[in-house]
């Protein structure tokens, strides 16, 4: 791990102000924030261990928690709220079992809610491991959780 | 010698220095303007919003937080118009929400006629006036504690809810806490902060328990004196 | 590449691409911008690809270009073939082999897959006639379906850097401030602000290094013109930014984007990476001796890092915490440093001004907001997308005339403008005119660009806690009236929403309104309770149907609701109770159906569900 951290902090010429591009990294390298992580991060930039962890705390994209296999963001934005979105959201919530921000106990899924993703023209939309769906609505929703693993019932037809 | 400036509060004329806040005038000529979130060693924060006054300056009215706005030559500070009046009310209130029992809270809802808060009260205690967390940082110089989260979920915070690794255990955070929020007690040769528990160095000579081991560490470590020479307390040294 | 010495060496440079360049060639032109990537038009550039190599067009005489959004999202993935402009839409790839024999090869339209009027089922083939694109002036976004984003070459030889030229061969920076005066050039990211005023002062500040800025953080929900120029142009925001650069005497730049937006970070770089290795990015720029160069920095997922001095505070790699502004950013912003920061579309508008000239500026727009801006109509629209309009253009021919009105024979409500800090405006000012001024009189702003429309089966109370919801999300929770203030609104609305308010609220909603506009540190929280307010005073009988009849009367707000099924509709066909989570929905087959009300939890599944219409709200 300090090896691949040191690497990272390399990349950005060890400069505090990209503390938060750093972290992203990291996250991406190790699929969370690892405590560890932070604390080499910490300790190589030189930056109290509160200030990286205010910084975890405070950004929507970081994670101090495992992430599930699966990463399914829906987007809340204005748009796609007129559109419905927030029947959407229930649905899954109630399927998955756990709340927007959760990752499912059996570490299959993390679901998420994100203000905006600027497609709008598609909205609903819902992000499937970095995949965009749009025009969604319940029954497609379902549609993918299904094929995700998820008992569920669906519509064919619709 | 700093430059001196001529303004006005509620009126009266005042001269400062040039470099100090609204507040810090104010306070100097004995003029009260509430405020909860800032003290004499901090860099002036403006969390709380308690401290606003109406100014008018080159013919514009604004709201502004007087610890942090700096006196000018000619500026007109007002502290009680009903606009301000508004904003402390709104604050107060909002405050009570979160910490209804605190005198210092209670003493400021008077002075304004406020007896209670209209919104639910959910005794959370800390009132997020950020002083813990900017003693540490600035004062003290650890950075021990912090904030965690955003918006109505902010939290002071060690780091990942644990044992504070750089907290040297002095408790400037809770004697700055305006509403006792952060417990301290001391017991058996041990200071607790929070739920941490911080062993208290005896002194070789008389046995007293007279400060954390962390802190004496952090003492040698920053001055280059060798441990042993903080292993007496002040009165045996 | 080599690096280009002068700006003469520049023009050499882009008349020998031009001359390389055949304008008669067949070029296929294929949008590759987030939302038609969202609709597969990756598997059509790659189709398309296969297709060419197939039928034996090798690269000399049909192109290949993967451009930027043009703006036509709602009929994407969209398809224009060149010389022609024949401009295809919702293409498949099935489409494709079709499209290479008979277009490209045998230059026929094919008529299913050009637009067709809804109104007056008129097919239009040329990509400049169709009626989205025709009140539109499209000067800063047009050039997206021209170009590949990646290639600084398509940029030059399509005009791009001409005005750099023409500011290194002999304008002082004094000029150009001057020209961007004159234009009258306000501020595209919310604010409006005299952008000329911002670099002057900046300019005349104490302190170095100065440090430039290009705001992308745009975070407004429903607003993506940043993305779609960042994404499809970004050239012409550097070029904004170097000749800012020089009229300031700034030598650091940022371009600080946004976590959500990978395709736009994707772009800038390989932008900022080709105009370094030509020479216009860097030390002595085209031998002008001027040096200036630009980092990429990335937010974390915060709205409130679109507000500058949190934007400061994030490139510090700090939380976004805003600070008091009673000190300009211009004398200490970054790092405590002079810093001039300003938004992606009005860097983009700079080498448009350079180029064309303040008083062609001037010409276009109205008395106080000059030029044009892009927004993003979206929500309740036929046409959603984004669209480039000259200021003073009302909201009725946006919003009708290019948007193309309501879908599914629905009522306008209102339009939503400014994101969660602007207002709701209703029909009765649909023949306003649009500018900063004009917007800001009736209780809302320009804001970024988003503008959601709305019809009548949107609830303005559901609406207005929405945007509280979003912003008590996003609050920093620094100061006690943003941070507590809305927190507070936003329990107070979900009570109406849920038939728990009373009139007294609606006392106390006002009243917080004022003090959390006052009392805030920054401009989320003074902006904040603007949608409540104008939402009240503009559908205070919406507000009041809630709390006095208990009744949502868009049948949106839950609580408020109940679903029931048609008799007359209904043929028993099965499907709602097939989906329904709670089993509410129960009957036998071919009779009519029925849903229980105790055990019905309003999820939408049966209505989404239902081929007949049957399920009703009341």
């Amino acid at each position: 791990m300090e090896a691949k951290i040191k690497i990272i902090i390399e990349t950005y010429d060890n400069d505090k102000g990209f503390l938060v591009p750093i972290l992203q990294d990291v996250q991406r390298e190790f699929n969370y924030l690892p405590r560890e992580a932070l604390t080499l991060v910490s300790d190589f930039l030189e930056v109290p261990i509160s200030r990286l962890f205010e910084l975890a705390t405070f950004y929507k994209a970081f994670s101090l928690e495992p992430r599930g296999k699966h990463e399914i963001s829906l987007c809340l934005g204005t748009a796609c709220h007129v559109r419905g979105a927030p029947l959407i959201q229930d649905n899954i919530e109630r399927v998955l079992g756990i709340k927007a921000g959760q990752t499912t106990e059996d570490l299959e899924f993390t679901f998420e809610t994100v203000n905006c993703l600027g497609a709008c023209a598609l909205g609903p939309i819902l992000v499937v491991d970095g995949e965009y769906n749009g025009n969604m609505n319940i029954n497609k929703s379902n549609k993918i959780l299904k094929k995700l693993g998820k008992k569920v019932e669906i519509d064919e037809e619709n | 010698m700093a430059e001196m400036v001529t303004l006005t509060i509620d009126g009266r004329e005042i001269i400062a220095p040039q470099g100090t806040t609204i507040l810090e005038a104010a306070k100097d000529a004995n003029i009260y303007i509430p405020n909860l979130c800032t003290n004499e060693e901090l860099t002036p924060y403006g969390s709380c919003r308690l401290c606003m006054v109406e100014i008018t300056q080159n013919g514009r009215t604004r709201i502004v937080a007087s610890c942090i706005y700096e006196v000018a030559e000619g500026l007109e500070v007002k502290t009680n118009t009903e606009r301000v009046l508004n904003v402390r009310k709104l604050v107060i209130e909002l405050l009570l929400a979160r910490n209804n029992e605190h005198p210092a809270l209670r003493k400021i809802a008077d002075e304004l006629g406020v007896k209670d808060t209209r919104f639910p009260v959910e005794q959370k205690g800390c009132i997020l006036c950020g002083q813990c967390v900017r003693t540490c940082r600035e004062v003290v110089g650890v950075a021990a504690i912090g904030f965690s989260g955003r918006g109505i979920n902010r939290k002071i915070a060690a780091p990942f809810m644990d044992f504070p690794p750089d907290c040297i255990a002095c408790g400037s955070c809770a004697y700055v806490c305006p509403v006792g929020f952060i417990p301290m007690k001391e017991e058996n040769g041990v200071r607790t902060i929070i739920r941490f528990d911080f062993p208290m160095q005896q002194c070789k000579t008389c046995g007293k328990y007279f400060a954390p081991k962390k802190q004496l560490e952090y003492f040698s470590k920053t001055t280059g004196l060798p441990l042993e020479h903080f292993e007496k307390c002040i009165d045996c040294r | 590449m080599k690096k280009i010495k002068s700006p003469g060496e520049l023009e050499q440079f882009r008349n020998d691409i031009q001359a390389k360049r055949d304008p008669n060639q067949t070029c296929i032109a294929i949008c590759a911008g987030t939302g038609c990537l969202a609709l597969g038009s990756d598997k059509i550039i790659a189709a398309f690809k296969e297709e060419i190599t197939k039928q034996g067009l090798d690269d000399n005489v049909t192109t290949i270009r993967e451009t930027g959004c043009p703006g036509f999202c709602e009929q994407g993935p969209i398809v224009v073939i060149y010389p022609a402009e024949i401009c295809y839409l919702r293409v498949t790839v099935k489409d494709v082999p079709e499209i290479v024999s008979k277009t490209v090869i045998n230059k026929e339209v094919i008529e299913r897959l050009v637009y067709k009027d809804p109104v007056t089922k008129e097919k239009i083939t040329k990509d400049s006639d169709i009626p989205f694109y025709k009140k539109q002036k499209r000067y800063v976004i047009g050039n997206n379906i021209n170009i590949d984003p990646r290639s600084i070459e398509d940029y030059i030889a399509t005009g791009g850097y001409s005005a750099l030229t023409k500011v290194l061969n002999g304008m002082s920076p004094k000029a150009v401030i001057e020209e961007v005066k004159v234009a009258n050039l306000r501020g595209r990211g919310g604010g409006g602000f005299p952008v000329a005023w911002k670099w002057e002062a900046t300019k005349e500040a104490e302190g170095e290094p100065k440090y430039l800025i290009c705001n992308a953080d745009e975070g407004d929900p429903g607003a993506f013109m940043d993305r779609a120029l960042l994404e499809g142009t970004p050239h012409s925001v550097l070029e904004g930014m170097i000749i800012g650069a020089y009229a300031i005497g700034s030598h650091e730049g940022y371009i600080y984007v946004r976590n959500e937006y990978p395709l736009a970070v994707e772009n800038a770089t390989i932008a900022i990476e080709t105009a370094r290795s030509l020479g216009l990015l860097g030390d002595n720029i085209l031998g002008s001796g001027f040096s200036f160069d630009i980092k990429i920095n990335r937010g974390g997922g915060a709205f409130v890092c679109g507000e500058s001095s949190a934007l400061f505070a994030s490139i510090e790699g700090r939380t976004g915490e805003p600070r008091a502004k009673y000190v300009h950013a211009t004398d200490r912003g970054l790092y405590d440093k002079p810093t001039n920061l300003n938004n992606v579309e009005t860097w983009a508008n700079v080498p448009l001004i350079i180029n064309k000239g303040a008083k062609w500026y001037q010409s276009i727009g109205t008395e106080k907001s000059k030029g044009t801006k892009i927004f993003a109509l979206v929500g309740k629209i036929n046409n959603t997308g984004l669209v480039e309009v000259p200021m003073g253009i009302t909201l009725r021919e946006i919003i009708y005339d290019i948007g193309g009105g309501i879908p599914n024979g629905r009522k306008f409500k209102a339009v939503q403008t400014g994101g969660p800090s602007g207002g709701c405006i209703p029909a009765e000012h649909l023949d306003m005119p649009v500018d900063f001024d004009e917007l800001d009189r009736i209780g809302s702003m320009m804001g970024s660009g988003g503008m959601i429309v709305m019809d009548d089966q949107n609830c303005m109370v559901d609406v207005a806690r929405y945007f509280l919801n979003f912003l008590e999300e996003e609050s920093c929770g620094k100061c006690t009236p943003c941070r507590e203030g809305i927190y507070q609104l936003r329990m107070i609305l979900d009570r109406i929403t849920e038939g728990r308010g009373t009139m007294e609220d609606l006392d106390t909603i006002e009243w917080m309104g004022q003090a959390i506009t006052d009392g805030s540190l920054c401009a989320l929280g003074a902006t904040a309770p603007n949608p409540v307010l104008s939402t009240l005073k503009y559908f205070r009988e919406e507000y009041e149907a809630h709390i006095k009849d208990k009744k949502c009367p868009a049948g949106v707000c839950k609580a408020l609701i109940t679903y029931s099924i048609d008799p007359q509709k209904c043929t028993g066909c099965d499907v709602c109770a097939h989906v329904c989570p709670t089993n509410a929905a129960t009957g036998k087959k071919k009779e009519v159906y029925n849903i229980d009300q105790e055990k019905c939890i309003k999820c939408g599944a049966c209505i989404q569900s239902c081929n007949f219409d049957a399920v009703i709200i009341s």
